[in-house]
Formats: structure tokens, C-alpha cells, sequence
């Protein structure tokens, strides 16, 4: 047990976040909070209203969109963006549109395209010289070593071996025209702590991390949503109700569910505690090039 | 593999699976602790992150199956598993089996969160390490059991406790390698005991332990019944933390953020360095001095009556007063001090070395100002302590120096404050972090020595010679046609009765510069002498004339702020390289070429061109005397 002195984990890891974000409203010129609706997301923004109350945070939030984001992703975005106060950009890749990329068909290239390619015109098009990332250093190994300000060249380039030092908590934002930064606010935090706050704090999130009776298919050992119409089935394939929920969310036909019975969010962190799989197990896009994929992906410019 | 598996130190799997709710509530009220391990792969120091993720189930099926098929394609430990590869995150370290840079790893237990910043051990990686300690609270320093105390042993001691870290474990690894020897133990104790004592520390805890077969890892080893101390984990869960023993210091909040969303509301954000406060505190605000007392602590879940060290709050005053980024507010009766000069330690972490008297960029807290380091007194070699003389400090070095700011800082020495001692330099240009600091102490002629007022005043003297003070600043590569132009205007300014003086590069450098070479730190050390020589004569009154390659934009940027707005005059006289070459008044470009001249501007050393000069010169388009009477006209219109 702590004495008023000593602050919990949480009370630490939030504290810790809060000064990331207003160092960066203070130093940036163009800043912007990536929000993929997932939560993490969930958490940084409601780290961020914090951050600033009672002021709304002083920036937009940006949904890079592929268009093929579960139904109650979109539902939940929109509310969101209301309830915070905050303007909301969404950012779909033109190019990927008019060319019909999708993830049936295309595989790599649509993370590729929508992705990576559309968050690298999006921060283009809009000027952002920082953008805020919920990505967290327990998620994967090359991102324990990724610094909390994340310098990205001006093609929006990592690389890994050209970090800055990062001592106390003392932050260099200062950056040549052209360049960027990606800051990760919770960086800190691992998936547990996400859960916990989520539950001391009452934070809205999508409604498919809960258990619940959804149509889905098998494919290639992952269970798949058949979240809209567009989903093409293959001869004899029938959508089975089953009882699932996610611990991941993506774009619904690249993210595995996983069978549960878990409704509330005590059911849901119990059952991530009593796993044996990690979280982005379930993401396709973690398995190509052996161990390095998100190494590799990226120096290319993905978050 | 599973016969060298203990037991988990997760041991709440019960808990979980019968009541969450319970479970929930023991995780919330978790502290947490932030550590760094000091060693090297041979001490067997990823082994022992791997062992403490994987008994605190941290561990989970895929990326276990993802480590066991990489043990045996890359590992070191045979068919076993080799828990370093769960740790060696970049693909390049895998491949090297090195760790290059520093990661942090979490886990837990039901007492305490855990983040080790894990950091490569060899000497070319001190800056990682130190980053790596700047957070943390504890430091494990990890010995070879076959081999004793090494020099890397002496190297992270000294850094650890260099970067302030008061609670150091020393865990004797390996132990299961020379039988569980309880002499080999205490030979090893009975050194470091020496040791730490010599560099000034004065507490540790040692340990037995062995991080591949997990002894005294979670609790008591069977093969040690000879040691009666703590397992390293329940030592780790009960240490006290840094922020613990912050809260009982004086209060202080560097300002981050004002925060006005509308007339009636007007706060302070910021991140509490030490203490606590309440409303009804008075409280001051540095520079300016000013007190006010607090009115509320206001946070998005309701007002605060008291809020701690290292939280993020909002503070309301009573009165109106002016507070900013970069002001720090403290108790009113027990404030920081300010200064303007310093003795610090530099870490210095860029390939470049540094440059004394070179302005750099310097944060600390929330405060951003110009800095500029003298000469070190000494650099301390990290192996051995010892204090040797040094004229710079490159990458990788330690040493102590003075520095001076532009302006007065809000600071404590790094030993009371970390946040209000710890800065980093930033380079001007690069803008990469280049150094690490720690503040000793104010110079004490910063605040006694105080400028001269003296009868006849620097407007006084402008006003006998009927003119307005100048400098105006000549750039440009050699053979430009500086020393030309500046002459012609010189000339021009004299037949017009103004009272000029032409400082020459090649003329100063006979005299005033004589002991300066051409190395980046000489000449950044040429151009603060004529700033400082100009700068006396603007304040007798003259129109100074520069003739200087002066290569560096920090440099130039930094003679600028020495002056009085508008009296510095950059006048870029711009001849494109293969001109300047091309006539070779003086056969340097030449010599240059040959090899037989080092560090020429625009051959071996850079010239960084203005980018927005007073007057730019085109000396393609413009002959010397339409330049001159260009330049004059700017000057007198």
C-alpha cells in the first residue's frame, strides 16, 4: 500500500504522459494526434483532454482511414471527436482508392498504400511537423529501443541507428524544416496498464474488444468478422456465429479474433492475463521479413 | 529447458482466475521502479532481463516459440534457450550479438511495475548508459562470479553514481559456474567494498545469484543457504523510489504550458520536480521573483487539495501576476537562485567533438538559453578516475568545465535537483542532443562581479563623433574579395567623416590571434575574440569593419547577439567556390588542393553561407566599387 507521497504506477505513467504532450504543444509549430480508434488511441486522447483541461487539446486528431476499418471503428471516432472538442481529419489515400486496393487482393501493398503511404501524404498535405502515436515499447522488440521523440527525415524515414539521447526527462523537439517528429506519449505503459486505466477511468472504447455473438469465417488459422458486404466469400463458405471478441483492432480483414466469453472489461483483462499469446499476434502484418518486419517497415515510414 | 525454470514471481494466477475484481484492485495500489542493469552479454546481463520477463510470465506462447526456433538457429546456449535474443531488439544486434543501443523492458509483480532500461556495457557506449541511468532509480551491476571486478565493473559503478543513482545492487552472476563458492563470494564483496568507497559510494547491496539458473532470482536459493539477504526481486520491490524522496524537498514546478482557454482562467501546467503543494501556498515565481499565493490545483477529475513530486497538475494564483514557459515556481520563503555562470559535468554524445566558446543550444527544465563551455579543466577517464588534462571532450568523454549562459537560468546543483541540475546541449545547427550536464554550482562571480558603470556613456561617446555605431560583419569564402571591398568602404566612410576601424582576418591573426590555428575549435575561438574587440569599439562609438572568412553560422549568429539590435550588419559577399578558386589571389585554393593546406574553407572545412544577411554582395554581377558604394548606402542612407 502508498502513502499520499508516493504516486501508483498509473498516477506515474499518466503524469509521465502529460508532460510528454505539453512539451510538445510548447515546442512544435504543427502538431497532431494519430488516432486509429483503437485503445491505445483511447488512452492518449483521454491522456491528452487531461493534459490540457479545461482547455480542449490544442491540436486536431488525424484517422489515416483505408476504408476497411470495422463499422463500429468509424461509430466510435465520430463520437469521439464530438466529445472531445477537437477538429477531425480523415485521411484516405486517392491513389489506393482509384486503383481498388483492398486487403483481399492485395495483401502487403494494401497496408502498404493506405497505411503508410497515406499517413506519409497526409502529414504532408497538412503540414504536421509532430504527430502524437500511441505505439507502446512492450508491443514489439524494435520498438523497445524507439526513443519517446522520434525524429523522421523529411521523406519520413527511421533510422534506428541515429537516435537522439534521451536523459531525464528533457526532450529535444528542436528539428530542420522539412523534418518530423512521431512522438509516443505511452511508450511506458504495457498492455495491462492500458487496460487499467481504461477501467479506472471509464474510457469509452469499441465495443469489439468485448465479447459478443458475431459473424465470422476461418481462414489460414484466423477467425475473421464478416463485418460488411464486401466481404468475399469462397465457394461453400458460410459466415458461423461465434462468440468473439478482439484484442486488436485494424482493418477487419487483416485482424484475427479470438473466441471469448469475456463481456465485461474485468472479464477482458482477466482473460488477457491468463493468455499465452501476444497481442499483435493476431496482425498479419508483424509476420513478413522473420524477426525485423517492424524494423523494416519502419524505416520506410510506417508508425 | 524447462529444467532450469523457477517458480514464477507472478504467482497471482489464482487471484486472477477467481476474482478479477480482487486481483484489479491489488494492481492499482502497485508502485513502480525504474532500474538500469550494468554489464556486458559475457556478464551475463540480457540473460538475467530475459529470466525476470519470463518468470514474471511476461513471456507469452508466440514469442516464446519465436525465441526457441531463434536459440537454435542464432543462439549462444546450444539447444537451450537463450533468453539474450528476447532482448537484442534490432536486427543489426541480433546479428552481432551486441546490444548497440538502450531499450526498456517492462514487468511486473504484485508489489511494484518494473522498467529496466537495458544498455550496452563496452566503453563506446558510456552516453547510452548514462541515458539509461538518467531515469532510473536503481542501479544492478553485474559481475562474472569467475571473474571478479573488471574495469567495466569500475566504469559503471562510477557512472551510476555519477548520474546520482544512490541505491546500487552488486549481483555477483554466474554463481552456479564456481560451485555456489561462498569465498569466491566474499572476495568479491571485500574488493567492491574498497572500491565504491574510493569514488564515494557509500552503500550497496551485493548478492549471489545466477540469472541462467534463476538462484536468488524470486526467493531463497537452495544452493546458497549461506546467504541470508534478499532475492533480487524482493529487494527491487522494496527499495524506495526517487520520487518518494523527492517529496520531501522544497517545492518546485518548472512551467511547461499557460494554460487560457478563456479570460477567466489562467493556469500553470507543469510537472511538480519536488515537493508538494496545496492551496494557501504562497508560493514565487522565478526570475521575476514574484509571489502570489495558490488558489486551486485543478485537473480534469476535480481540484486537488494537495498534489506531489512528479505529477502533472494545473495551478491557479490569487493574484495576476506575470508567469511563462521556462519561469519556475516555488515556495516563496525557500526559492532556487539564479545565475548566469556555472561548473558542470559534460557527457559529451556526438561524433563531433566540442567546440569551447561554440554557442549551443541548452535545456534544462523547461528553460531554453544559449550556453557556451570553456575549455574543460579535466576530463576524467572513465576506467581508472583519473583527472587528465584535455583541450576538448569528444565522444564518449567526461570531464568538468565552466559555462556561461546568455541569460540567467532558474537552477539547483544536479546532487539536490535533478530536474533543475540536469541539462542537455543542443547543437544550433545539427540540432542533435550533443552533451549531457550536471550543475555543480554557480560561479561566484557570477554573482558578485557586476558591470562597471562608467560616466561616459557608450551613447555619449556616438554622440562626440556624431554618428551611429556599427558593425558590419564581412563573410564570405577566401578570395571572395572581402579585404577589398571592405577597404573601399572604409575609404568611402572616412571621405563621408565617419569614424571606422577596419579589423583585417590576416592582420588580427599576427596579433590578438596568434596562438589560433585553423582547427573548427580555433576558429570558433578567432571569431568570439573579434566579436568581443568589435563589440569595445561599438561602445566607443565606431563604425567597425570586419574582414573575416567566418565560416560557421553559430558563431556569426553568436557575435549578433552580443551587439545592441540593428547594430550588427552581415554583409555576405558571395563569389561561387570555382570563382574564389579560380583567382587565387594568394595560391591557397592551391596549396589546399595539393594537400599541403588543411582545413581550407570550402576545400576540407565547411562554409555555411547566411541565410538571410543584412546585404548580400554578388560579386559576379558587381564590380568592388559598385559593391563599397552599395554597402555604404545601406549603412547611411
Amino acid at each position: 500500500m502508498t502513502d499520499a507521497k508516493t504516486l501508483t504506477h498509473l498516477e506515474r505513467l499518466e503524469a509521465e504522459s502529460i508532460h510528454i504532450l505539453r512539451e510538445v504543444v510548447s515546442e512544435a509549430e504543427k502538431p497532431v494526434m494519430l488516432y486509429s480508434v483503437g485503445k491505445d488511441s483511447a488512452v492518449m486522447l483521454h491522456l491528452a483532454r487531461k493534459a490540457f483541461y479545461p482547455s480542449p487539446p490544442p491540436f486536431p486528431l488525424l484517422h489515416v482511414d483505408t476504408t476497411w476499418k470495422f463499422q463500429d471503428m468509424y461509430k466510435l471516432r465520430d463520437r469521439m471527436a464530438q466529445e472531445s472538442g477537437m477538429e477531425l481529419l480523415v485521411y484516405q489515400n486517392q491513389e489506393a482508392k482509384d486503383r481498388g486496393i483492398n486487403p483481399f487482393d492485395h495483401g502487403a501493398l494494401h497496408t502498404d498504400m493506405w497505411k503508410t503511404e497515406g499517413l506519409k501524404q497526409a502529414l504532408n498535405l497538412y503540414g504536421f511537423d509532430a504527430a502524437f502515436g500511441g505505439a507502446r515499447r512492450d508491443e514489439e522488440k524494435s520498438r523497445a529501443k524507439e526513443r519517446i521523440f522520434s525524429f523522421r527525415t523529411a521523406s519520413h524515414g527511421w533510422d534506428p541507428k541515429n537516435q537522439r539521447p534521451e536523459l531525464w526527462n528533457l526532450y529535444n523537439a528542436r528539428k530542420a524544416k522539412g523534418e518530423s517528429i512521431r512522438i509516443f506519449p505511452i511508450s511506458n505503459w504495457t498492455e495491462l496498464d492500458i487496460w487499467q486505466y481504461i477501467h479506472l477511468n471509464d474510457i469509452p472504447i469499441v465495443p469489439l474488444y468485448f465479447s459478443a455473438k458475431r459473424p465470422t469465417v476461418e481462414r489460414d488459422g484466423m477467425l475473421l468478422m464478416v463485418d460488411d458486404d464486401r466481404f468475399p466469400l469462397e465457394p461453400g463458405e458460410v459466415p458461423v456465429e461465434r462468440s468473439i471478441r478482439f484484442r486488436t483492432l485494424g482493418c477487419y480483414p487483416l485482424t484475427g479474433a479470438v473466441e471469448s466469453e469475456a463481456a465485461t472489461l474485468p472479464e477482458v483483462i482477466q482473460e488477457m492475463l491468463l493468455t499465452t499469446t501476444s497481442e499483435r499476434q493476431g496482425r498479419a502484418i508483424d509476420k513478413d521479413a522473420g524477426g525485423a518486419g517492424m524494423e523494416k517497415k519502419k524505416q520506410e515510414g510506417y508508425f | 529447458m524447462t529444467d532450469t525454470l523457477t517458480d514464477p514471481i507472478y504467482k497471482t494466477d489464482s487471484l486472477i482466475a477467481e476474482d478479477i475484481d480482487a486481483y484489479l484492485d491489488v494492481h492499482q495500489h502497485k508502485t513502480m521502479l525504474r532500474f538500469i542493469t550494468c554489464g556486458s552479454v559475457d556478464d551475463g546481463k540480457s540473460t538475467l532481463i530475459g529470466r525476470l520477463l519470463y518468470d514474471s510470465k511476461m513471456i507469452f506462447e508466440d514469442q516464446l516459440a519465436a525465441l526457441e526456433a531463434d536459440s537454435k538457429r542464432v543462439g549462444t546456449q546450444g539447444q537451450e534457450i537463450d533468453f539474450a535474443l528476447l532482448v537484442d531488439g534490432l536486427a543489426a544486434e541480433r546479428e552481432q550479438g551486441i546490444t548497440i543501443d538502450v531499450a526498456y523492458r517492462f514487468f511486473a509483480t504484485e508489489k511494484r511495475k518494473f522498467i529496466v532500461a537495458d544498455t550496452p556495457g563496452h566503453e563506446q557506449y558510456t552516453r547510452n548508459m548514462v541515458t539509461g541511468a538518467s531515469t532510473a532509480d536503481l542501479a544492478v551491476i553485474l559481475i562474472d562470479a569467475r571473474k571478479g571486478i573488471l574495469t567495466q565493473t569500475r566504469r559503471h559503478s562510477y557512472l551510476a553514481h555519477l548520474i546520482g543513482i544512490r541505491n546500487i545492487v552488486l549481483a555477483v552472476n554466474k554463481m552456479d559456474l564456481v560451485g555456489y563458492d561462498q569465498a569466491i563470494f566474499d572476495k568479491i564483496v571485500a574488493d567492491y567494498t574498497e572500491f565504491a568507497a574510493s569514488i564515494g559510494i557509500t552503500a550497496f547491496t551485493p548478492m549471489p545469484i545466477s540469472g541462467f539458473k534463476g538462484d536468488n532470482i524470486t526467493g531463497p536459493s537452495e544452493n546458497t543457504p549461506w546467504y541470508t539477504g534478499p532475492a533480487l526481486i524482493e529487494h527491487l520491490e522494496t527499495v524506495e523510489v526517487n520520487s518518494a524522496v523527492d517529496a520531501d524537498k522544497p517545492f518546485r514546478m518548472p512551467v511547461q504550458w499557460v494554460n487560457r482557454p478563456n479570460l477567466d482562467f489562467r493556469g500553470f501546467s507543469g510537472l511538480i520536480a519536488t515537493g508538494t503543494v496545496k492551496p494557501g501556498d504562497a508560493i514565487r515565481v522565478l526570475p521575476s521573483g514574484k509571489t502570489s499565493t495558490v488558489s486551486r490545483i485543478v485537473t480534469m477529475d476535480g481540484d486537488l487539495d494537495q498534489a506531489v513530486a512528479g505529477q502533472s497538475v494545473t495551478l491557479c494564483f490569487t493574484d495576476e501576476i506575470d508567469c511563462s514557459r521556462g519561469d519556475v515556481i516555488a515556495l516563496a520563503d525557500n526559492p532556487p537562485q539564479a545565475a548566469d555562470q556555472f561548473e558542470a559535468t559534460i557527457v559529451w554524445m556526438a561524433d563531433e567533438e566540442m567546440l569551447p566558446g561554440r554557442s549551443y543550444w541548452l535545456k534544462i527544465g523547461t528553460q531554453m538559453v544559449t550556453a557556451t563551455v570553456q575549455q574543460p579543466k579535466y576530463q576524467v577517464n572513465v576506467n581508472t578516475m583519473e583527472h587528465l588534462a584535455a583541450k576538448t571532450l569528444d565522444l564518449n568523454a567526461i570531464g568538468v568545465a565552466n559555462l556561461s549562459t546568455d541569460k540567467q537560468i532558474v537552477f539547483e546543483a544536479y546532487a539536490d535537483n535533478r530536474t533543475l541540475g540536469g541539462f542537455i546541449l543542443i547543437d544550433k545547427i545539427s540540432n542533435a542532443t550533443v552533451a549531457a550536464g550536471m550543475l555543480h554550482f554557480s560561479l561566484r562571480r557570477a554573482q558578485n562581479v557586476h558591470w562597471q558603470a562608467t560616466d561616459v556613456s557608450r551613447d555619449f561617446h556616438a554622440a562626440l563623433k556624431n554618428q551611429k555605431p556599427a558593425v558590419l560583419w564581412f563573410t564570405g569564402l577566401s578570395g571572395a574579395g572581402k579585404s577589398t571591398i571592405a577597404n573601399l568602404v572604409e575609404k568611402k566612410l572616412a571621405r563621408m567623416n565617419r569614424h571606422t576601424f577596419l579589423l583585417d582576418g590576416d592582420n588580427v591573426r599576427h596579433g590578438l590571434n596568434k596562438d589560433l590555428g585553423f582547427t573548427d575549435a580555433d576558429r570558433v575561438e578567432n571569431i568570439r575574440r573579434v566579436g568581443e574587440v568589435a563589440k569595445l569599439m561599438t561602445d566607443a562609438g565606431l563604425i567597425v569593419i570586419t574582414a573575416f572568412i567566418s565560416p560557421f553560422r553559430s558563431e556569426r549568429d553568436m557575435v549578433r547577439q552580443m551587439m545592441q539590435p540593428g547594430e550588427f550588419i552581415e554583409v555576405h559577399i558571395d563569389t561561387p567556390l570555382a570563382d574564389a578558386e579560380a583567382r587565387d589571389v594568394k595560391g591557397l585554393y592551391k596549396k589546399a588542393r595539393s594537400g599541403q593546406l588543411k582545413n581550407f574553407t570550402g576545400i576540407d572545412s565547411p562554409y555555411e553561407a547566411p541565410l538571410d544577411p543584412e546585404i548580400r554582395v554578388d560579386t559576379v554581377a558587381m564590380t568592388a566599387e559598385e559593391a563599397a558604394d552599395a554597402i555604404v548606402a545601406r549603412l547611411i542612407p
